[in-house]
């Protein structure tokens, strides 16, 4: 195995374009599991720790530009306001040692379906900044996971950077393991509330072969909050809204039986998730509006 | 040379007099917390080898053939062994039956057996070289449970068996099995006015230490080998490792590394042979370390179970009779299978009077992984199934479950359903009556003015619910665990006392073979050593073979048997340093020959507290040392028949009270408080009792809610061999765990003291499944709980 140290981000894409197979490594909280067990054994490995751009962020006015080594400790340190679901998000990762060195950019690259930090990008809404000898380009969450551990990265890009819209409404991030930390997710959701274009956005984790949204749960909340001028009003959403919302959340999820759940407890917790993180931001809606009145 | 990282002597000094009853300080604590301590894994020595093993990848196969030749043509690899390259006719092991191949020899019989071994310069390099090795495997279908083992055409998972079990055995594929009949269950039976009937599983628990398997084998100029080890019993290692070596046990000299942890799971050889195999054949010192994934091959787990019990009780509420069925799963190889079964058969009925009862318990031979010894051996299975009896029986009577329980609590003069009378204190009763007097914790701790605090409730931090779905329950248990080997084992332990000036001050020098796991033996022998020979400066030496064995640090004996033999020596030694006192100044005072005298703060005194010499004196120019041997009373074997006999030592009691908060939507467990009440006899290190109350405690939390090795029921392989997926209680899933230490002394024991290092680990799982009935009203009749049992998901969806 060889070991590849570029000391800037032009001669990192430069040496991924020469050696497509190499694996970057920034955190190491993944790939050196994996090398460690001996479950892969590239042929070339990328240590990007030189590229010290990689672990800064910028607030923008619209976005926060993260970049793919950004640990979880400092998003839930310092972006707690901007990216409230991500921080929930980051909260859940494994250890505070595995969040002092692992980020978001790891995520995105493993794409694994139970990594924690896709359910809040999905639900955010972000776009991922990749970059080859090629050129640069930005790809929507939405359409970045391909499969399982798969996405939509060609074998000469790397992640420079997820540009995350900054909240413009509440944001909440739920999970399930079988302890109460350190543990990988049985199954996790994200939800966000975007009052400035009066809709919802969710995302599903570890329920499906990849990262997924819940489109027509989405729909139906959008419809049924907009119909019911819910937006306007601030009134408590109706339990059975609610709850068709989170059966349409349900029903979005194509999971499996394995050793950490099964099929249907996944399909019923992401329900129960479903449920209380909207009660859970609504509240929060509600509240903001009415404090906002308060003050006017 | 001796091996870096190798054990030095412990010198422990205290200000204080530092002896039993006092809460001295680990000598080895503040280096194990500062990351100080040398484990058997940091072993190092000059022009090592490393040592791989290549495992089975399937759990039952025959071997068509093994081709070593790519792995042997690697660069860097010094050796690599097959069966057939075992030196001698001894090509077994095993702690009681000799079945488990040092190499697999025509037949894997679980996943993960050792095939073949590898030395190489490089860790990586012996790894390589293993994967290289080709292993054609013929499989054949896998034994998994009772019906498959038992059944007709059955495959005989051991051919030709003749061990000492075989022949009163009903199936060649059951290791062995022990009834207990007494009274009369027909008769009894028709008293009952409720009768409850329950089928219970006990999934497999791993004993999940944290420092993997590891040792370092270092050929020695005399042809045998030295063995430094982290293991529970080193002359148990020694008597099934110099065999196989083919060397007599005097050149098989072992020394204790530091071990990171036990619970039952070092009983069993790992490594040892394997690594003296490789430096006998290489010449050269090989370090064997497993890494977490082989660590759960590496080691036998607890049993897991199958229990069907039927309780009876008059309306009044008192015990009739009880019938059980107890299956335990052994695995491949027998391990302490039988011990397991005599456990679980002789305390399936718990700390409870019933004089009519009819017990069946056996361990299966099959191809999941090979169990063994685990902290509560036998009765942690019993104790989850008999308390879940005790809370129907309860409910169906409409009494309180505590009540009930204290209504048909054993005493001391109770006797056992082995004929066996119970001969010391049984506070049964007084231990449930301490544990629900303990004041409850708060309701809805989770609340506060700034909304929920996510830490407080079930999910934590993975912020599940703020409330939501939440319900509370209380559940109380209580169990029996014996205390030492039973059935007639010869239980002995040896200490060697030394004592002596030094630097003007008189020393004291503990040797004993015990395998400090973690247990505290080297804290307690240098406080009993001070109680008894009045000394503040007492040095524990490394434990070897170079002194008689210590029996096992398991079944909660150390601190009984070793300290036992720790505390003769001494009194030997006091013996002999008055008899020189005597010698040299008898002629000065009369109560040299009159008095009792004591050995205290470093002066002979009369037990009037005359000072009548120091002994810095009386040793000038003496050593006296004893090295002696200690037994408690003898058992007796149970009958292969009847179950009958005083197959016990002692008893040790706990009884808890478990509160757990449920997300009955999500069937996601917070347990809020295990509070614990335990007799320990006396409290030789009170600060020790605590650490293993809570620690013990915590390990029957995790079976209850988390732990459990899933095997796959079509192919017997693990599925999930890492921490990633075995999960164990974190800090976050501890709860507080309030401690009522009793001291009600048993007068046949050293000091009065009582085994306590696995009572808390019985009742513990238990009490949390009593919780989680009474927070959710489901049945709930298998343990570990997983969310998939609370919420009714557990089948597939297809």
């Amino acid at each position: 195995m060889d070991f590849l140290r570029p000391a800037s981000w032009e001669e990192a894409l430069a040496a991924k374009a020469e050696h497509p197979t190499a694996v970057p490594i920034a955190g190491g909280t993944d790939v050196m599991v994996e090398i460690n067990f001996d479950h892969r054994r590239p042929e070339y490995l990328m240590d990007l720790n030189r590229v010290g751009d990689l672990s800064e962020w910028e607030v923008g006015e619209e976005s926060v530009r993260l970049g793919a080594s950004v640990p979880y400790t400092k998003i839930m340190e310092n972006l707690r306001a901007e990216l409230p679901g991500l921080a929930l998000a980051s909260h859940t990762v494994a250890s505070p040692q595995i969040r002092n060195r692992g980020g978001v950019g790891g995520n995105l690259g493993t794409a694994s379906p139970a990594g924690d930090a896709h359910p809040a990008l999905l639900a955010a809404g972000a776009e991922v900044e990749v970059e080859s000898v090629r050129g640069s380009r930005r790809i929507p969450i939405d359409e970045f996971y391909k499969g399982v551990k798969r996405n939509a990265l060609a074998a000469d890009e790397l992640i420079r950077a997820v540009h995350v819209k900054k909240a413009d409404g509440p944001q909440q991030f739920s999970k399930v393991g079988t302890r109460n930390a350190m543990v990988i997710a049985v199954c996790a959701f994200g939800l966000a509330l975007h009052p400035r274009t009066r809709t919802v956005r969710t995302g599903i984790g570890s329920a499906a072969p990849t990262p997924i949204r819940a489109r027509a749960a989405e729909e139906f909340l959008n419809a049924a909050l907009e119909e019911g001028g819910f937006w306007d009003s601030g009134k408590i959403v109706t339990p059975s809204v609610a709850k068709q919302f989170a059966d349409l959340c349900a029903a979005a999820c194509n999971p499996i039986d394995d050793v950490r759940g099964t099929a249907s407890y996944r399909r019923h917790a992401v329900g129960v998730m479903a449920r209380r993180t909207l009660t859970w931001t609504w509240e929060s809606y509600r509240g903001a509006r009415r404090l906002t009145e308060g003050a006017a | 040379m001796a091996a870096n990282g190798a054990p030095t002597k412990i010198t422990q000094g205290s200000r204080t007099k530092g002896g039993i009853g006092e809460s001295t300080l680990r000598p080895d604590g503040t280096l194990k917390v500062t990351g100080e301590f040398a484990y058997s894994s940091d072993m190092w020595h000059e022009d090592m080898l490393w040592g791989q093993i290549l495992r089975s990848t399937v759990a039952h196969a025959e071997i068509v053939s093994i081709d070593t030749s790519e792995a042997l043509a690697m660069p860097g690899v010094h050796a690599v062994l097959t069966y057939d390259d075992l030196p001698t006719d001894v090509k077994n092991y095993g702690l009681e039956i000799q079945d488990t191949p040092v190499l697999a020899h025509g037949k894997v019989r679980h996943h993960g057996e050792p095939v073949a071994i590898v030395a190489a310069d490089h860790p990586e390099t012996a790894r390589r070289a293993a994967a290289k090795i080709k292993v054609d495997y013929r499989e054949l279908p896998v034994i998994t449970d009772e019906a498959s083992a038992t059944a007709p055409d059955a495959i005989l998972v051991h051919e030709g068996r003749d061990d000492h079990h075989a022949g009163h055995v009903p199936h060649p594929n059951i290791v062995h099995r022990q009834p207990i009949v007494r009274g009369d269950v027909a008769s009894a039976r028709e008293r009952a006015d409720v009768i409850v009937e329950g089928e219970y599983t006990f999934g497999m628990q791993d004993q999940a230490f944290l420092g993997p398997e590891s040792g370092l084998a270092v050929p020695e100029e005399d042809g045998g080998v030295h063995l430094y080890i982290a293991t529970q019993w080193l002359h148990s290692d020694l008597r099934q490792i110099a065999p196989v070596l083919g060397l007599p046990e005097d050149k098989v000299r072992m020394t204790l590394s530091g071990v990171g942890g036990a619970f039952g799971g070092r009983e069993d050889l790992s490594m040892q042979i394997h690594a003296c195999l490789l430096a006998l054949r290489t010449g050269k010192p090989v370090k064997i370390v497993y890494n977490r994934f082989e660590s759960f091959f590496g080691h036998v787990h607890r049993h897991p179970a199958k229990l069907h019990y039927e309780h009876g009780a008059t309306r009044d509420g008192k015990l009739t009779h009880m019938k059980c069925r107890i299956v335990l799963d052994g695995g491949a190889y027998a391990s302490a299978s039988p011990a397991v079964v005599g456990n679980a058969s002789s305390l399936s009925v718990g700390p409870y009077v019933i004089d009519d009862v009819d017990i069946e318990a056996i361990a299966l031979y099959t191809n999941n992984p090979p169990c063994g010894a685990m902290r509560g051996f036998g009765a942690v299975q019993a104790c989850f199934a008999y308390e879940a009896q005790m809370d129907k029986l309860a409910a169906e009577l409409g009494m309180d479950p505590v009540e009930f329980r204290q209504l048909n609590a054993m005493e001391q003069g109770t006797i056992m359903p082995t004929g066996q009378p119970v001969d010391s204190p049984a506070p049964v009763a007084e231990l449930l009556r301490r544990v629900k007097a303990m004041p409850m914790p708060p309701e809805r701790q989770w609340e506060s003015s700034e909304g929920a605090d996510v830490r407080q409730l079930p999910g934590g931090l993975s912020n599940t619910t703020h409330g939501e779905g939440v319900v509370r329950g209380v559940g109380y248990a209580v169990g029996i665990k014996n205390v030492g080997f039973s059935e007639g084992f010869d239980d002995y332990s040896t200490a060697k006392v030394r004592m002596e000036v030094v630097g003007g001050e008189p020393v004291v020098t503990v040797h004993t073979a015990m395998a400090e796991v973690g247990q505290g033996g080297v804290t307690v022998h240098a406080q009993i050593a001070r109680t008894e020979l009045g000394v503040t400066q007492v040095t524990i030496n490394p434990a070897d073979t170079q002194v008689g064995s210590a029996g096992s640090t398991s079944a909660s004996r150390q601190t009984y048997v070793t300290g036992g033999a720790v505390k003769n020596a001494c009194e030997l030694v006091r013996e002999k340093v008055l008899e020189i006192g005597r010698r040299k100044f008898g002629s000065y005072h009369p109560a040299w020959a009159t008095a009792e005298l004591l050995l205290e703060g470093g002066k002979v005194v009369t037990d009037g507290g005359e000072v009548l010499a120091g002994l810095v004196d009386v040793l000038e120019g003496e050593t006296v040392e004893v090295e002696e041997e200690w037994r408690h009373r003898p058992t007796e074997p149970f009958d292969l028949r009847t179950g009958q006999g005083n197959g016990h030592v002692q008893y040790s009691f706990a009884a808890h009270r478990a509160v757990v908060e449920v997300d009955t939507e999500l069937g996601l467990v917070k347990v809020i408080e295990l509070a614990c009440a335990q007799d320990v006899g006396k409290a030789l290190n009170p600060l020790s009792v605590l650490g293993q109350i809570q620690g013990g405690t915590t390990q029957g939390l995790g079976v209850a809610v988390m732990e459990e090795i899933v095997v796959d029921p079509k192919t017997a392989k693990v599925r999930n061999p890492s921490f990633t997926d075995y999960l164990i209680p974190t800090i976050l899933d501890t709860p507080t765990i309030p401690v009522d230490v009793l001291e009600l002394a048993d007068e046949h024991a050293p000091y009065g003291l009582r085994g306590i290092g696995e009572a808390p680990t019985l009742s513990s799982t238990p009490a949390v499944l009593a919780a989680i009935r009474a927070a959710t009203g489901l049945e709930l009749n298998r343990t570990p709980v997983r969310p998939e049992h609370l919420t009714g998901t557990q089948l597939s969806e297809g």
